[in-house]
Order: structure tokens, then sequence, then C-alpha cells
């Protein structure tokens, strides 16, 4: 019993709601991510509101949006049908569908609307306007009150991010930004690539920073997560709508993809002198000593500003102002680049070893390159898994994995899902189903033996048959 | 833990749950059987989650607690040797998920309602015949489940091939007057010299599992 009490006391406040939490809304299949900012209109699904009146409920909470845009919770007896229509037909041979049966028109509703009608009360009244409804079998009332429902009710669910949820989210609202990651499809990368709590893994994707937030919350905050990115700077929008506690940010580090040769190759420097990837920024600063605490006045780069200025009146107090106003953006930018060059020595010290425990890869960019880079900083006998929309390229990854051996349990794979309706004399399949989810690659490292000559090829692929027929046979 | 890896459960719907989870994560599963799920769970909830499974064959508790303890994860894990359909599952207001691999699993949604948090928590059983999920579904729903979602996952493996598909010959092209040599050596039997068309592709294999369960969800909410 003691486990519960234990429970109890400070649990609870990690279930509810607090102003600028990262919270997910949901009405039925439909999600979308916000934050919980005081007045702030947030717009959902046609509807503008407040998520002000939010704050202090339970996670999971149903709200009404009512007129004004403020949230209500729902009653929990206005939930219950209070159709319990007890006519019912038993079959339709006699229903006309002639698109008359209702007697309410739009502007009907527009006005049940105005004068603040509850979605249950608009159903109602529909029900009770409809010339159909009692002959309609029982299923198909129920059919009936369902679909009145989803178009009317105007209810918000307030959930806690996770990986399933916002996975679903993206995978509704903008795929194209994930790659068209399917969640199982994720579900089974986090598996494939045996991400845990304490393992060190790198991620390169383009999936909005999906990927990279469901790595992290498997960690739990333990272990380290290393984002390779491509061009200017880490994408990673989708990990800030987790809303994973500060610490979690420790483990996360992020590294250039312009820089993984040289790194490879040890001619990254990550010390002071090295400015290569910030030249722009570092034409103000002119700092060859690696003190990065300079705040005094009077240093030799604030002497040269003052005299490249050409300001040369002898109005003292302007200068000062002038002078104060460069100082303080040039010891802005000197701090930015000393915390920018910090982490990236940082993120090199975890990749040099060459010692990662998994391997993620998720993006629009060719697989190939990006695993042949990447695998490098694999330990053998660890696993990768690749995602890519399209088959093609894997099959490509495949084949020169092969060739150029260092990899067993190679798999190409995906995932076939269907939803099903139950219910009672009801059960079926959904009519509609996903077409596909994405493909996936995955194998474990090895120690790459180079004396033998890679022979694998022939390993798993039979040889290819004489011309006479065609493959038929695995 | 790397001795966890081998008991990778290859099947996407033990890919899918364990998924969910994360430390600190408190889980319950019935019934533990071969422990493969089990192990998967451990995985993901390591190291400050907690996982209570239940299994009504004596041996085969005894045989998974046995393993839970070589591989050094017994500390994260505790396995009771019950019926969790009449005794639940030894605990109450604990679990953030419950999974559910057992012949009658709505006998048990009671059980699993107690055995999760009040603040809520997520179900999934899995069941291989639909008279089961119908059952099970309408236990959720009667015990004031929410979100109840049924759906079917199939892994499909694609095997890499090289295929070479030879090109027809329709006999000499009549409006190429010139370079007879290249055609003049066309045996009606294909040799090497055939022009062919080689690529990589790939084909599913023969077979493949069609279907192996399904797998419910639920969403317990506050009580």
């Amino acid at each position: 019993m003691c486990f519960i009490m234990a429970d109890c006391g400070d649990d609870d406040s990690q279930y509810r709601i607090k102003e600028g939490d990262c919270i997910v809304m949901k009405r039925g299949d439909i999600f979308k991510a916000a934050q919980i900012q005081p007045k702030k209109k947030v717009v959902f699904e046609k509807q503008w509101f407040f998520l002000d009146n939010a704050v202090g409920h339970l996670y999971g909470t149903v709200f009404e949006t009512v007129s004004g845009g403020t949230l209500q919770p729902q009653k929990p007896k206005d939930t219950e049908s209070s159709c319990d229509a007890k006519e019912a037909g038993t079959d339709n041979r006699n229903i006309v569908d002639d698109g008359k049966s209702q007697k309410l028109t739009r502007d009907h509703i527009e006005m049940f609307k105005k004068q603040g009608l509850k979605g249950q009360q608009i159903i109602q009244e529909l029900i009770e306007n409809s010339s159909t409804f009692r002959d309609k079998t029982e299923y198909a009332q129920d059919k009936y009150i369902k679909k009145k429902k989803k178009k009317y009710e105007n209810t918000v669910t307030i959930l806690k991010p996770s990986c399933r949820i916002l996975a679903m989210m993206y995978h509704g609202r903008e795929p194209g930004k994930i790659c068209h990651l399917r969640y199982e499809t994720l579900a089974q990368m986090l598996t494939l690539a045996n991400v845990h709590a304490g393992s060190k893994v790198l991620v390169f994707e383009t999936c909005a920073g999906l990927v990279l937030g469901a790595v992290m919350e498997r960690m739990g905050g333990y272990g380290s997560v290393i984002q390779m990115y491509p061009g200017g700077g880490p994408v990673r929008a989708g990990v800030e709508s987790f809303g994973f506690p500060a610490h979690f940010h420790d483990t996360l580090h992020e590294f250039p993809i312009c820089h993984v040769n040289a790194l490879l190759s040890g001619t990254l420097h990550t010390t002071g002198r090295d400015s290569s990837a910030d030249e722009k920024q570092s034409s103000m600063v002119e700092e060859e000593k690696s003190q990065p605490d300079a705040t005094q006045q009077g240093s030799p780069e604030e002497q040269s500003m003052e005299t490249s200025a050409g300001d040369d009146t002898g109005q003292d107090q302007e200068k000062t102002q002038e002078e104060k106003r460069k100082e303080a953006k040039a010891q802005e930018k000197k701090v930015k680049l000393e915390e920018k060059r910090k982490k990236l020595a940082a993120a090199a010290a975890l990749l040099e070893g060459r010692n990662a425990d998994g391997l993620v890869i998720a993006s629009r960019f060719h697989p190939w390159p990006v695993l042949m880079g990447l695998l490098k900083f694999l330990s053998p006998s660890r696993p990768f898994v690749v995602y890519s929309q399209y088959k093609e390229p894997l099959i490509e990854c495949y084949t020169k994995l092969k060739e150029q051996g260092g990899t067993v349990n190679l798999r190409l794979t995906d995932t076939w899902l269907r939803h099903y309706q139950v219910l009672p004399n009801r059960t079926h399949p959904l009519l509609l189903m996903s077409g596909g989810g994405g493909y996936l690659l995955s194998g474990t490292s090895v120690v790459m033996d180079r004396s033998k000559p890679t022979c694998s090829q022939q390993a798993e692929e039979p040889a290819p048959k004489r011309l006479k027929l065609t493959d038929t046979e695995g | 833990m790397e001795k966890l890896f081998q008991y990778v459960y290859n099947l996407p719907q033990d890919q899918f749950n364990s998924a969910r989870l994360h430390p600190p994560c408190a889980v319950c599963v019935a019934g533990t059987g071969s422990g493969s799920l089990s192990h998967a769970i451990l995985r993901t909830i390591a190291p400050t989650g907690h996982l209570h499974t239940v299994e009504f064959h004596q041996q085969r508790a005894e045989k998974v607690a046995e393993e839970f303890k070589e591989h050094r994860v017994g500390h994260l894990v505790t396995v009771r040797n019950q019926d969790v359909c009449k005794d639940g599952f030894g605990v109450t207001g604990v679990a953030d998920a419950v999974f559910l691999d057992i012949p009658s699993p709505w006998e048990a949604v009671g059980h699993a309602k107690a055995a999760m948090k009040k603040h809520g928590g997520r179900l999934c059983s899995f069941s291989p015949c639909i008279e089961q999920v119908q059952r099970t579904c309408e236990a959720l729903t009667h015990q004031g489940f929410e979100a109840i979602s049924t759906m079917e996952v199939l892994l499909r493996v694609h095997d890499v091939r090289t295929v070479s598909l030879p090109l027809p010959d329709f006999g000499p092209d009549a409006s190429a007057q010139t370079e007879p040599d290249a055609r003049e050596e066309t045996p009606p039997t294909s040799t090497p010299n055939h022009p062919s068309i080689t690529l990589k592709t790939t084909t599913p294999p023969r077979e493949m599992p069609g279907h192996t369960g399904y797998l419910t969800f639920a969403t317990k909410p506050r009580t």
C-alpha cells in the first residue's frame, strides 16, 4: 500500500497542465501540438480559443469550447448519449435516400450554434427533425449519431505529448515533413537500433526532430544522443513538442556532417584557433588567444574598432555609447562563438572514439552516402537502422554493404498495418488503410576483416539463374 | 543489458508495444510465457522502471525468474506465479502500461485496471482470434477504457536479388541495313552474349506470416 501513498503526493503535479507546458490537442483522430501561453489564441479544427483555462486540470481532460473562446471541462453526464432511441427499424428496404429527410437547414444549425447550443443538443435536434431516423436500424442510428458527433461536438482533449501521439500527429498533418514515416515503423526503428537508457546513439534525420525526440524519450535522459546534421544548423522543432525536462537536453549533442571527414582524418580543430565554420562572424572578433572571458575594456580589438569607426570628433560621450554598444555586441558574439566551439568539441569528443552503440538514419537524403559515412562511428557488434520512404535506395545500401563487408544480419523490411472496427455484429477491418509506412534496412556492425576477400555476396543471395527463366525462387 | 540483445523480439507487435515505454515506466505483463516480451520491455524501461509479470504455469514462472537473474536484471522485475484472471497482478495503482497475452484477456481487464495508476495508463492486449478481441473490447468499454483501437501489424521481409531478364529477339531490324555482323551469330538459345538486362530488386518470400494476432490498445482514464 505504501507504493500508492508514495505516488499520491508529487505525482499529481506531473499530471497537471501547467503554463508553459508543451501539449497536444486532440479531437477524434486529429492532433495538434501547442504550448500553453497566457492569453494566446490557438486555432484547432477551425476554432479559435484560449488555453488558459486548461491550466491546473489533469492531462487527458476533455474540454468544450464555449463562445468567447474559453475552455470548459466537459461534464461526464454530457458525454452520455441521451439519444436512447428505443424505436428502430429492422432494415432499410423502405428508406428512401432522397436527401430530404432532414428538416433542419444549414441556417437553423448556424442559429443553434449562435444560441450557444452544445454539440449534444444540436445532435438531438437533428435526430428529432429527421424523418427517417426512427426507421433506421439500431446500428444505422449508431453510425448516424457517431457521424454527427464528429461534425458538431466541439470538444478538445488536452494530452501530454509522447512519441506515439506526436508521430500520429505528424503523420496525419504533415507527413512530408517526416518523410512519410508511419508510427509503427518508428517504433520498430527504436527497437531495431536497441535504443535504451545509457547508450550512445547517433541520429541523422530530416523528420523535423521527431525521430530524435523519440530516441531521447526512450533514453529517459540517460546516455547521450548525437544529432548529425546537414547544412547550417540542426533542425529539431519536433523535439520541443515533446516537452522534455531541461536535463534531457544535456544528453543531446549535435555535430555538422560537413566536419565528419575532418574528424575522421584527425584534422578537425576544435580549439579556439580554428573558426572555419564561422568565418563570417569571426571577422569581427579577431581573438587569437583562447581566453573566452576577456571582459575588460581597452582590449586590442576594441581599440582597433575605435580607430576603424572613423569617428574623430571629440564628443567623448557619443563615443562611449557607440563603444559600449559595439563592445557589447562583439562580446555577445564572442560568447556565442565560444559556446558553439565548446559544443562542437564536446560532440567531437563523443564521436572520436568511434564507439557509438546505435545508429539511426531517417532522412530525405540518399541513405547510402549517409550510412557509409556514419557507420564508421559505430562500435562493432552494434545495431544500425536506416529508414527510407522508398525501397530502391535501401536495395543499393544492402548491395554495397554486402560488397564492402563490415555488417551482418542485413534485413530489408516494411510493415503492413490495418485497423479494425470492433462492435457487436459489426466487426470488420476499416474500409481504408494506410498504403505504406516506408522501408527499413537494419543490420549489425562487425569487425571488418580486411584479409578475406569479400565473398559474402554469395552467402545469402543465390547466384542469378541462367537466362532461360526469370528468377523465381529465393 | 548486452545479453538481452539476443532476445530481440522480432515480431512487430512487440516492437510496437515496447516502443511506447521508457524509463521510469512501471509495466505489468501477463502471461510471461518464454519471457521474450518481458526481456524486450526490460531493455526499454531500465534502469528506473519496473516490470511485474504473472505466469500461471509454475515451471515456466520459475524458469523465467532464473533467466532474469542470470541476465542480471532480477532487480528490475517481479515474477508472480498466479492466475491473473483470478488474482490479478499482485500490485495496485502502479502500472503505466499493461500487456495481456493470455487466452481470456477480457477476464483480466478489471485486474489490469486495478493494477494501473489512478492517473491513467495504456493497455495492450494480443489475441489471435477475433472473438477474443470482441469480448475484450466489450470488457474494456464496460470498464470505462477509452480510445479503444484494434489493429493488425505484419512484418514483410524483402529479399534482395540480382535478376537477369533476357531481351527478346525479334529478328534483324529491317530498317538497320548496316552492321550485319553484330546480328549474325544469334543462336536461338541464350548465350552469355545475348543481350539481357540485369537489375537489383527485391522479391517477397513465397510465403509470409499472414496473421499472428490482433492488437487492441486502450487508455485508462483517470479514476
